[in-house]
């Protein structure tokens, strides 16, 4: 009898160990139900490997396999060569982290989309190494603080800006790139369909916030990220061979500060002059972002000539030694 | 029919007698031509297999760690700098026991950058949980291909074929490659239990802790030992299906009484045989010893073959930084360990692809001088090249 | 394996190829092995090992014997030398190790060869007899029809064969001008010196 006609019905079932109010948990079970049991999962080192395979124990109930950091989606490329020869379309899944994609995986991820394997790679980003205990990573946004980007008497967090991994992704002549996250079901959902309708390489970052490592609290996850794409700071788009094809709009823009309030990652921020640059900066960036993808009818509404100075100087968190009101004057 | 082949051609063939399924490559001298044979064996629809160009050897490896992991049978050759920088993934190809089989073409490794052959490469990975057989020819890489396949797939094991960059894998010499029914025969279709399959998932590659860690590593140090009778048996079945045999574990030669024992690894062994017959010619009790399995170590074979011994030499292509020969060291310990006190020599050389002629060979066993006290190896002498002949013009 | 009648006689031949990049070097050893083999010898052939470049020094070697080969050393005292390039006598020491009595087979437009005390010497325009058959100055079959000329090591026919199987891929025009060279190298020397035992 098969096993799944009776009583299993999630790909990644209840039991496993991550914690509270884990965004990477939320999004993983809701990107392996959509996508269903029938399907070969690759994992990348990281969160959900550790949380879902703990010591002998398994929350996967499809085939699972996990390698090593790095190599995930050259595993995979293996795996969709194998079932190829075979004669088999059994789709093919990586799950990996931002370490996993936007570093350490980098490499095979571009090998693996530019050979042009069938096969959907999806980006649990939450900004930073949280299994090791919260290190910056590429993807851990300017001024953020981590275990390896203090902030400091000379540091404002991290100094250097998110990469931006979904344009690097599509400029591979990527039939499909997306990003998604938690508090929008319905996009992610049709993203993911949509993805599994497409031949070839597919790539999806979804926004998972960490509560341990963004301190915010475990209720708070969803409403997180949702402040992200409210704020500009994580625009919610489609790429077809490198086209921007469609984003998620706007209704009003929300101060950024709205989104790092509740998050403990960017409290050095608040109450100092120095801090004060960094907010205008971040606040810059999300503008940006808007301006970059369309997402206001409006120009943004919070943009100043000087904060987007400084972002495109790419200073990151870097501290100044100048009082802000000294550094305004320098950038004019 | 035996023809005069390229050692990476002739092992490109016999890997495609294999009909592996998926083919992962990047290049790197001394194995390219392997992988480039295999490519153009794909283009010409000879080979039904999925060629892969990866984007690194740590790529490679991982592209046929998934492949297995499916269920295909898999290949992918490297050397030198490409093996170290696919030693991550060799651990955890072990670790997940799936059958993996490539070929080393042995080059050394830098710094300095040096393509040449020896075996520190191998070497390096002799901890890593996979079978290694170094070979003395181009036949016999190419019969270990074969086998090779069947002992991975028995053993759930990976299995390394060690052949010498460019002493074999560049030298063209008479190969008789079998025919595609009588290999069919000797090594079944590829039919992998534990191989990724929705109708029967499985979690593989999961996170162990104290408690039970230490039990795969046994099982798969068990498993090893159990390989070695495996190999021995299932190159006694070639011998009986091809006519070939390449020793299994060792390959004796002209031991009968021997007290002097040359003993290597790889192609030096030719040249170590023609000494062992002239040394014979000459009334000197000499004879070879060859250790073609590595890994698993063959402890009490080597006791067994070498408990009549007054010297034994050991000639070695690597050396372990900080000690010295690592076949030596190892030998050493399984003879001790069966109570034969017959000292070891440790010999070393051949690195970066310097020649160990049968003059440098010969040269080794004639040096009776005691090893500095407290020393555990020595270096080989260099060949000597002739004079040079007057140069005339051709006038 | 059709022997030609010579692997009766136990012999032990090894052979350097001296050229540069792009002059078919590492291809003349391998054809003189295929060839050998053909005869029924056993045979070795290799190139010095490294990488190539177009233009650089090349050499090549072939072990021809009665009995199998077992060792995979390079060559140090060949019974000849083969020099595809006479610009490389002013760089290299091309005759080094070369046993007394050795053969060397010269592609050189202007010398006669010869004999002397230590060596016998063969020389003929190889990359002109190249060039007349194959449209490109490729002298590597010119001159190892003359070496078989001047060894009887091997067979013109095996030499033939090996061509014939070792080019077929790049098509029949290019076969029959390689063995048309081979043999005008190996009548070329045929008539212009006495052969030698």
């Amino acid at each position: 009898m098969d096993k799944r006609d009776t009583f299993r019905h999630n790909v990644l079932t209840s039991g496993h160990r991550a914690c509270s109010g884990c965004g990477e948990a939320m999004a993983a079970r809701m990107v392996t139900d959509l996508i269903g049991p029938d399907a070969i999962y690759i994992n990348a080192t990281g969160c959900l490997q550790v949380f879902t395979t703990h010591n002998q124990q398994s929350a996967w109930q499809a085939p699972w396999i996990h390698s090593v950091f790095a190599n995930a989606a050259a595993v995979a490329s293996g795996v969709e060569a194998a079932l190829r020869a075979k004669g088999k379309d059994t789709p093919v899944v990586v799950q990996a982290g931002d370490g996993g994609t936007f570093d350490i995986g980098l490499q095979c991820l571009s090998g693996m989309i530019e050979r042009g394997h069938d096969v959907l790679f999806v980006c649990y980003d939450n900004e930073a190494y949280m299994n090791t205990g919260v290190q910056r990573s590429s993807s851990t946004p300017h001024a953020v603080r981590t275990t390896t980007s203090p902030p400091g008497r000379l540091s404002q967090g991290k100094h250097h800006l998110k990469k931006d991994v979904i344009s690097i992704i599509a400029a591979h002549h990527m039939p499909y790139a997306a990003t998604a996250t938690i508090a929008y079901f319905p996009d992610l959902k049709a993203k993911v369909e949509k993805a599994m309708r497409i031949q070839g390489p597919r790539f999806l970052q979804i926004l998972s916030p960490c509560p341990l490592g963004w301190a915010h609290d475990s209720a708070l996850s969803v409403t997180v990220s949702r402040l992200a794409v409210e704020t500009g700071l994580f625009p919610l788009v489609e790429l077809e061979h490198g086209e921007l094809i469609g984003v998620m709009r706007l209704a009003e823009q929300k101060p950024v500060e709205e989104y790092l309030r509740p998050q403990g990652r960017f409290k050095h921020l608040f109450g100092t002059k120095t801090g004060a640059v960094e907010l205008r900066h971040l606040q810059a960036l999300a503008d940006a972002r808007i301006r970059r993808y369309g997402l206001l009818d409006a120009d943004t509404q919070w943009d100043t000539a000087r904060a987007m100075q400084s972002a495109r100087h790419g200073r990151g968190g870097y501290a100044s030694s100048m009082p802000a009101s000294e550094e305004v004057k320098n950038d004019a | 029919m035996k023809k005069l082949l390229e050692g990476s051609q002739a092992v490109a063939e016999a890997v495609s007698l294999c009909r592996p399924q998926v083919v992962a490559a990047y290049p790197i001298t001394p194995q390219t031509h392997i992988i480039e044979r295999l490519a153009q064996q794909v283009a010409n629809g000879e080979l039904e297999a999925e060629f892969i160009n990866a984007e690194s050897e740590f790529g490679a490896a991982s592209i046929v760690l998934g492949a297995v992991a499916a269920g295909a049978r898999a290949f992918t050759a490297t050397a030198s700098q490409g093996l170290l920088l696919m030693t991550e993934v060799l651990y955890n190809i072990a670790g997940l026991r799936l059958p993996v089989v490539m070929v080393c073409a042995n080059r050394a490794v830098g710094a300095p950058i040096n393509i040449f052959s020896d075996h520190q490469d191998s070497m390096a990975l002799r901890d890593s949980g996979w079978i290694q057989l170094y070979v003395e020819s181009n036949q016999e890489a190419a019969d270990s291909m074969i086998q090779a396949y069947r002992i991975a797939e028995a053993c759930e094991l990976p299995v390394m074929v060690c052949m010498d960059g460019f002493f074999l894998t560049h030298t063209f010499e008479p190969v008789d490659l079998p025919i595609q029914a009588a290999v069919d025969d000797f090594l079944p279709p590829f039919h992998f239990a534990r191989a990724l399959d929705p109708s029967r998932p499985m979690t593989l590659g999961g996170a162990s802790e104290a408690d039970n860690y230490q039990e795969y590593r046994s099982a798969q140090q068990a498993a090893m030992e159990d390989a070695q009778p495996v190999i021995e048996a299932f190159d006694a079945e070639f011998d009986d299906q091809f006519g070939r045999a390449h020793g299994g574990l060792l390959q004796a030669y002209r031991l009968d009484e021997a007290q002097t024992v040359l003993l290597g690894m790889g192609s030096l062994m030719g040249a170590v045989r023609d000494v062992v017959d002239k040394l014979r010619d000459q009334g000197q009790a000499v004879g070879a010893l060859r250790l073609r399995c590595f890994r698993p170590f063959p402890a009490q074979a080597l006791a067994q073959y070498l408990s009549g011994a007054q010297r034994i030499i050991v000639l070695e292509k690597a050396i372990s930084i900080g000690a010295g020969g690592i076949v030596a060291a190892e030998l050493r310990a399984a003879l001790h360990q069966a109570g034969i006190m017959t000292p070891v020599e440790s010999v070393i050389g051949g690195l970066g692809g310097r020649d160990l002629t049968p003059e440098v060979i010969e040269a080794v066993f004639q040096e009776t001088t005691q090893d500095e006290a407290g020393a555990t190896f020595r270096f080989a002498p260099d060949h000597v090249t002739p004079d040079e002949p007057v140069r005339e013009d051709c006038s | 394996m059709d022997k030609k009648g010579k692997s009766n006689m136990p012999i032990f031949k090894e052979i350097r190829f001296h050229g540069r990049g792009g002059q078919g070097t590492v291809s003349a050893a391998a054809l003189m092995a295929l060839a050998a083999f053909e005869d029924g010898f056993e045979s070795q052939a290799f190139p010095k090992f490294g990488s190539e470049r177009r233009g650089a020094p090349v050499e090549a070697y072939v072990r021809i014997s009665s009995t199998i080969i077992r060792a995979h050393n390079q060559v140090y005292t060949p019974d000849a030398v083969v020099i595809q390039d006479v610009g490389l006598l002013r760089s290299e020491p091309l005759l080094r190790g070369l046993k007394r009595g050795g053969l060397i087979v010269l592609n050189s437009e202007q010398n006669p060869g010869g004999e002397d005390d230590n060596f016998r010497w063969i020389c003929l325009p190889a990359s002109q007899i190249g060039e007349h058959h194959l449209g490109r100055p490729l002298p590597n079959t010119v001159l190892l029809g003359a070496l078989a000329a001047n060894t009887e090591w091997v067979s013109l026919s095996a030499l033939e064969q090996a061509v014939t199987n070792h080019l077929a891929s790049k098509g029949e025009t290019l076969v029959k001008a390689n063995i048309d060279a081979l043999r005008e190298g190996y009548g070329f020397i045929t008539q212009a010196e006495e052969v030698m035992a």
